[in-house]
């Protein structure tokens, strides 16, 4: 198995993306329904261009994909990809991975046979 | 080494992972039935989890506190919905609001574990992991994976590449 940089900066990018409250809200916003960016923008109080950018994060993550209707984008959660999905459960597979080489420790732990 | 096989259905929503550990099942069990031990291995080692109530029964409830380094605090619960030990724990796996109440807006997860004695010793261990949608996953990771973030940003490459030198094994 290769693992090449590009993987692990998308990882990067998809933590970076989810690790903003605001991003998530507009990820599940439009996951929902496709939305206009200027239509996310009325949603939230912060300025257009802050909405634009952490649009341009979700997209970097592969989360969302913008899509040009006339003069306007619209933005809609990347649902169908299964791009997505797996890369969900290869985060997925990282958490349980440490977490199985978290239990083998508690088991070679000597004290841990001791009797309390 | 001690995961063998995983196994990601992105169609179902699923992973399988199958590790074995050199330790009867009995005391493999005991990760999962005592809280002491659980609480030991469930968070990451910059946000340990306090399991503040532990009922592993159908219809109980386990409850967990992990704290960050800041101090920031993120509750979740397990609902068991099915043990029979030494073998076999089935729950619900969610988030809850800072009182500890289920957040009724977020997604649960179903965690399947399933133990068995292996010819020769030791003991395998099956976790099997469901969410009814896509972004009920996206959801729970987010949320789940929020408290060990920062840890899991800048040890990404480190996770990788040791995955990587791992699967020579």
């Amino acid at each position: 198995m290769v693992v090449s940089t590009t993987e692990s900066d998308q990882a990067d990018a998809l933590f970076h993306a989810l690790a903003d409250p605001t991003r998530r809200d507009i990820l599940a916003v439009v996951l929902r329904d496709a939305h206009s960016v200027s239509d996310l923008a009325r949603h939230y109080p912060i300025s257009f261009a802050a909405v634009h950018k952490h649009v341009g994060a979700l997209e970097r993550a592969g989360l969302v994909t913008k899509t040009r209707h006339g003069r306007e984008q619209h933005v809609r959660g990347d649902l169908a990809t299964l791009r997505s999905a797996h890369r969900l459960l290869d985060d997925l597979e990282t958490l349980w991975r440490e977490r199985i080489a978290r239990i083998e420790q508690v088991l070679t732990d000597p004290t841990e046979t001791a009797p309390e | 080494m001690t995961v063998t096989s995983v196994v990601k259905d992105a169609d179902a929503r699923t992973m399988t992972i199958t590790a074995r550990f050199d330790a009867p099942i009995g005391r493999v069990w005991q990760v999962w039935s005592d809280p002491r031990q659980l609480e030991r291995w469930w968070g990451p080692p910059t946000h340990p989890a306090t399991v503040t109530e532990h009922d592993l029964a159908p219809g109980g409830t386990v409850a967990y506190t992990m704290t960050g380094p800041e101090g920031d605090r993120h509750r979740g619960w397990w609902r068991v919905r099915a043990v029979e030990a030494p073998h076999t724990l089935e729950f619900e796996d969610g988030f809850a609001d800072p009182d500890g109440n289920p957040s009724p807006d977020t997604p649960t997860g179903v965690v399947r574990v399933a133990l068995s004695e292996l010819t020769g010793g030791g003991t395998q261990m099956v976790i099997t992991t469901a969410w009814a949608s896509v972004e009920a996953m996206e959801q729970i990771l987010a949320m789940g994976t929020e408290a060990g973030m920062t840890a899991a940003v800048s040890q990404i490459d480190a996770l990788v590449s040791r995955r990587l030198v791992r699967s020579d094994d």
